[in-house]
């Protein structure tokens, strides 16, 4: 965090100074672990083992916050007996279909449900990565899903979740993750004492978690952990999640993702979605609790914003006009289609995928075979100079005369030449003033498409086309102002706000929003940001005038909460936990939530208030059910349905590992997105042979000095000064091994590319020791490339393409490699000497990594056989 | 006026260069123990003061690849790894596996002289054998079979510790000078709030305060020929604003302020940190009793100055120039009344 987040950073060095005790978890020592109590090394891809030795301290110690568990989590529901472990099936739980690679759930539900139609769809599922609209609601569920509450019945999740952690113990952890015993035991202690009624412990995480084959559910066995000890909902609490650059947070709720729409709505798939209600009713689920039961409403008011007056109720409000998703249209998959020809143009804005993007050779080979290319960006970065200067261009395999690519670069307005929002981790829109006008020919997003946008209409303006419907009847009609004709920012946020049509008034809130066609909102989620038609997101009241969580600070989604599902801050009956927790609570007085927060649950909803027999939506929510965006009003321990790869988080090794699972046989995540390409070898791992042919891990990750692949810091002098060259950092004993030199050259080789740098030894980089061996992890910065004054070879060429199945983010913080000093061969002789340690490792084109490594596999897939014909 | 000037002492360095009504001294107190080496303050102070940039040179010293105070950085982070604990925080590397690494199997295969023709399947011969096959032959040689984790016994207690000093390093605008001592054009001056900065229109690039300088920040830039550090932002304190690094800092590792205030602030951060259990922290230029009169940008450090490239105990190098003075004009007098003598005494002679 201290590197790549030096200025939130402060506030935890400012927390320490109160007495905050910090731990820092990461395969290298960083400027992170320099400034905390408890550095604790692991092996890169291992958090699912440590985290759960972590609950399994919890549950085999009883340390959970019980009536916090009992009351908020789904830890009493009982689930179906037809649901079988990965205790039972060696790595897989029940419903596996090797043939796809993925679950059917049926198996997982709760007691007495069989799971919504669409949830069986998981092949379908994992290609439109659909488990991400789950980000701000859970997956359908039955309300009424039958409960133990003495936690005693074998099937309930609590159990469940007792018996699949229970061989996490502090040895596995140590044998797994290389984390010593004490180390690890200090952690566990720490976080337990530390949380309950009185206290709360904070869980932060960035892409090192994310970027996995299983990074859902790392983050996953975090919630669950914070969940047992009621750190949930609390100040103080918290599973925080670091972004990348700033507003990543702002680019899911409005999304720049091919398979999500503003405020989570899925993109219509071709095939489950034909209609408006069916679109609709699979987001709203009818007879479920929660607030998607308004989900029309949002959806209408969507379709409002981009159609206008074209959209109306009787035309289920342009919906035909929506694209539709066929499959999987992933970046790597849009990649891929790029090598195939399939693609022919390309938009990049603000990304250098050249450098930044997993297997770069991939991705330029992809973008030297589009017709055309525009990359807006500050300066040309490598995405825009591929084609003259990459290393593809020194092996031969693009030659700048005859690559086809017709690139135009689009000089960009930087971040204080435009104006917008930003919205950062706490889902907090801050508004950003123009400072200066962007130089020369620079322009703000908001122009370049306001402006494409009008030009292509222009030339469509008479077409009868019915194709050219879509784009013709767009309200495509925004104020514009000054000599470049920029369209003003603070008109797109009041639509994204949404307002009345009739009368042009801002909503205040979600809730105002209807499915008649009378409101416009672009982003259901973000209404309120422009409530009394003031721009809410601009307000800078200093703290020092207002409550301590200064709610008039910036304007906070949804409805300015500031933290989530904050009724948890209370116990069952409305009380604080603690005074010292206090935060929202009822006011038997007034008959209301009150606290120095708006209430995350409606206002005046009594703690005692129990659904009527047959409720739905909102009012189905009791009193006590403080997650109201989940089906049951509960927090989930375990996920019935919504994950692609399993109801509990797994222990498997990453796709490229050098030690065999030893917690099951399945060595990997057995519904990981794998592509079967020849230009995308993937290293061999137990328990197929030659996986010491790239004996050790590699990681990468970020300098403080520098911004992510460098677009932003490697073109000007005093950032690049900093950190003025590529390296790879390697232990001392790693490089008496190899016979490394400190500041010499040494090169990092996978299947894919070898990769040169200056060698840095450092004791930062200590090896673990991983079963009966020791494991050498070396870690590479990934911001150079060929581009700016400080150029260097780009650490994220090394990596394969594997992906997450839940959200298609790909493995790009762990695999394996073979380290060697000098410099790397150049020329013909480079692509040979990869060939030749593929075929080393017994790379053919035609071999693929086994995905099922287990012979429980017809267990269970037996099992889903036998729920199958249950169901029938 | 010059005459009035102390050249040693606890004084107030602008009502001692003549200021009349001068407002309170300004200055900086670095906290090193809280600061995480973003380096924000070299960019921020080169933002600021147009300093240009310092060129491209990987240094190999942990993270620092400024490498010292000079003309062209007048702010610089120094990175130091050290294999010892910091206060009571938990040994970072404790239990880890320090010895040679691998598997036996590894090792062998790295040892494999090259000239084997690598066609098989498998692990290539590692083009240095000699330290894997050193390695190999070792006692330490892991992959035997035992009782414990390998690693764990043979090496304990080695290369447990670990800790990574970082330390914002910056011109200490001394109670006294010597480089505006020594300065012969007036180029160097003592400002209002008892700061030293240097007017570039004015100086000649003799160089004299490079030399006089105790702590070796100031500095000549190349193809420039003048001299050039820190200003503590004089044009920003004139406006009343904070000097760029510390604005810049997010930890605030470097704070600005009176440096009376300062001072108690810092007494109080120490005694905090002794009581939380890291006795090696100390306050270093804090003194106005040392040799140079205190430092108007003072510092906590965790270790001995030396560790972080800094002079113990630094001393005005004019301090002892008005007592040379004396003794020179003395031994001119009595050079002067030796030859009045001479000559006196061969008269009655």
């Amino acid at each position: 965090m201290a590197e790549c987040h030096p200025v939130g950073y402060q506030w935890v060095m400012e927390a320490k100074r109160r007495g905050a005790k910090v731990f820092h978890i990461d395969p290298r020592f960083t400027r992170t672990s320099a400034t905390v109590d408890t550095y604790v090394p692991i092996r890169a891809g291992s958090d699912i083992a440590f985290l759960g030795g972590i609950v399994n301290y919890i549950l085999e110690n009883e340390l959970d916050f019980r009536e916090y568990v009992v009351a908020y989590t789904n830890a009493a529901t009982i689930v179906s007996d037809d649901f079988q472990d990965t205790e039972d099936l060696d790595g897989l739980f029940s419903g596996y279909d090797p043939e796809t690679g993925t679950y059917d759930p049926t198996s997982w539900q709760y007691d007495g449900h069989l799971p919504h139609g669409q949830m069986n769809d998981t092949p379908v599922q994992r290609e439109t990565a659909a488990a991400l609209q789950h980000e701000s609601h859970g997956p359908p569920i039955p309300p009424d899903a039958p409960r133990d509450e003495t936690l005693q019945n074998p099937r309930c999740v609590y159990q469940l979740l007792k018996r699949h952690y229970s061989r996490y113990t502090p040895e596995v952890v140590e044998r797994v993750c290389g984390i010593p015993r004490e180390k690890f035991e200090e952690v566990a202690r720490a976080w337990t004492e530390n949380s309950g009624r009185e206290r709360t412990t904070t869980l932060v995480y960035s892409v090192g978690w994310t970027q996995h084959s299983v990074g859902v559910q790392y983050i996953r066995t975090g919630a669950i952990i914070q969940l047992l000890l009621g750190n949930v909902g609390r100040p103080g609490g918290g599973v925080l999640a670091l972004r990348g650059h700033a507003s990543i947070q702002g680019s899911t709720d409005i999304p720049t993702l091919f398979n999500l729409l503003p405020g989570y709505l899925p993109m219509p798939h071709h095939a489950n979605h034909p209609t408006f209600d069916d679109w609709v009713g699979s987001i709203a689920h009818p007879s479920q609790k929660g607030f998607w039961g308004n989900a029309r409403a949002y959806a209408a008011s969507l379709l409002k914003a981009y159609w206008g007056d074209a959209a109306t109720p009787e035309n289920d409000f342009c919906y035909g006009y929506m694209p539709r998703l066929t499959g999987d249209h992933g970046t790597y998959q849009q990649v891929l289609s790029m090598i195939d020809g399939k693609i022919k143009g390309y938009f990049l804005l603000g990304q250098n995928p050249a450098v930044g993007s997993a297997h770069g050779r991939a991705q330029r080979l992809g973008m030297a075979n589009l017709d055309w290319l525009v990359v807006r960006d500050l300066f040309l970065i490598e995405s825009a100079t591929f084609w003259k200067n990459s290393p593809e261009v020194e092996t031969g395999e693009i030659v700048p005369e005859e690559c086809r690519t017709e690139v135009f670069f689009m000089p960009a307005a930087s971040h204080v030449e435009k104006e917008g929002t930003f919205t950062q981790t706490q889902r907090l829109l801050q508004w950003r003033e123009k400072a200066v006008e962007p130089p020369g020919d620079a322009r703000s997003e908001l122009w370049f498409f306001y402006h494409l946008g009008r030009r292509i209409r222009e030339k469509l303006a008479g077409s009868t086309l019915r194709r050219d419907r879509a784009l013709l009847d767009l309200a495509w009609d925004y104020p514009l102002h000054g000599p470049e004709q920029e369209p003003d920012a603070e008109a797109v946020l009041r639509e994204i706000n949404g307002y009345d049509v009739a009368t042009g008034r801002p909503v205040s809130h979600f809730t105002e929003l209807k499915d008649d066609g009378s409101t416009v909102g672009g982003c259901w989620i973000y209404s309120g940001v422009f409530a009394d038609g003031v721009n809410q997101a601009a307000r800078r009241k200093p703290h020092t005038e207002q409550s301590w969580v200064a709610p008039e600070w910036g304007w906070a989604w949804p409805a300015n909460r500031r933290i989530l599902y904050n009724r948890a801050s209370a116990d069952p009956e409305g009380r604080p936990w603690s005074e010292r927790k206090a935060y929202i609570s009822w006011d038997p007085d007034k008959g209301e939530w009150t606290g120095p927060d708006v209430p995350d649950f409606e206002r005046t909803k009594a703690p005692s208030y129990r659904p009527p027999e047959g409720a739905t939506g909102v009012a189905a929510l009791a009193g006590n059910d403080p997650f109201i965006m989940q089906g049951d009003g509960k927090g989930w321990l375990y996920v019935p349905s919504g994950l692609v790869d399993g109801p509990m988080p797994t222990h498997y090794e990453p796709a490229e590992s050098p030690v065999r699972n030893p917690l099951y046989g399945q060595q990997a995540n057995p519904t990981r997105k794998v592509y079967r390409r020849p230009e995308n070898p993937i290293n061999p791992s137990p328990p197929e042979p030659h996986s010491d042919v790239f004996p050790y891990i590699f990681t990468v990750a970020r300098l403080t000095e520098h911004h992510t692949a460098g677009g932003m810091s490697r073109m000007l002098r005093y950032l690049s000064e900093l950190q003025p060259e590529m390296f790879v950092e390697v232990s001392p004993e790693l490089a008496a091994e190899r016979g490394l030199e400190h500041l010499g050259w040494a090169h990092v080789i996978t299947a894919r590319a070898a990769v040169e740098a200056r060698v840095m030894v450092t004791d930062r980089m200590a090896p673990l020791r991983i079963e009966d061996r020791v494991i050498h992890q070396v870690w590479l910065p990934y911001h150079w490339g060929s581009e700016g004054y400080s150029t260097g070879e780009s650490a994220n060429d090394l990596f394969g393409i594997t992906l997450d199945p839940n959200t298609l983010i790909q493995e790009s913080k762990v695999g394996t490699c073979d380290v060697r000093p000098g410099r790397r061969p150049r020329g013909p002789a480079y692509l040979e000497y990869i060939v030749d340690y593929g075929r080393r490792a017994g790379l053919t084109p035609d071999h693929h990594p086994p995905i099922v490594t287990t012979d429980a596999v017809n267990a269970a897939r037996g099992n889903a056989k036998r729920s199958t014909k249950k169901e029938d | 006026m010059v005459s009035a000037e102390s050249l040693f002492g606890p004084i107030d360095p602008a009502p001692d260069a003549g200021y009349v009504d001068a407002p309170p001294r300004m200055g900086f107190f670095t906290d090193t123990s809280v600061c995480i080496g973003c380096k924000a303050c070299e960019v921020a102070c080169k933002e600021w003061n147009l300093v240009p940039d310092h060129g491209l040179d990987l240094l190999g010293m942990s993270y620092d690849n400024t490498g010292a105070l000079t003309a062209n950085s007048w702010r610089h982070v120094a990175f130091i790894e050290q294999p010892r604990p910091l206060g009571a925080e938990s040994p970072a590397l404790a239990g880890t596996a320090t010895g040679p690494s691998g598997s036996a199997h590894l090792a062998e295969r790295a040892s494999t002289p090259p000239g084997v023709p690598n066609t098989d399947p498998g692990l290539p011969p590692a083009p240095h054998p000699g330290p894997a096959a050193a390695m190999a032959a070792s006692p330490e040689f892991l992959g035997m079979p035992g009782t414990d984790l390998p690693g764990r016994q043979e090496r304990a207690g080695q290369r447990t510790d670990l800790r990574w000093l970082m330390m914002s390093d910056v011109c200490k605008h001394c109670t006294h000078a010597a480089c505006l001592d020594v300065c012969p054009t007036g180029s160097l001056f003592r400002t209002e709030f008892g700061t030293v900065v240097v007017q570039e229109d004015i100086c000649n690039g003799c160089g004299y305060c490079i030399s006089a300088c105790p702590y070796g920040v100031i500095d000549q830039r190349k193809g420039d020929g003048r001299a050039w550090k820190c200003t503590l932002c004089y044009d920003r304190l004139r406006d009343n604003r904070v000097p760029a690094c510390a604005q810049a800092c997010p930890t605030e590792s470097i704070q600005y302020g009176p440096l009376d205030e300062l001072r108690e602030r810092a007494q109080r951060r120490v005694e905090r940190l002794h009581a939380d259990g890291v006795p090696e922290a100390r306050l270093y230029g804090h003194d106005e009793n040392d040799g140079v009169g205190g430092d108007g940008a003072f510092f906590l450090l965790l270790d001995e100055p030396e560790v972080y490239g800094l002079p113990p105990d630094p001393i005005v190098t004019t301090r002892d120039l008005p007592d040379m003075w004396r003794r020179a004009g003395l031994a001119a007098l009595a050079m002067a009344g030796a030859a009045v003598a001479a000559f006196v005494g061969r008269r009655s002679a």
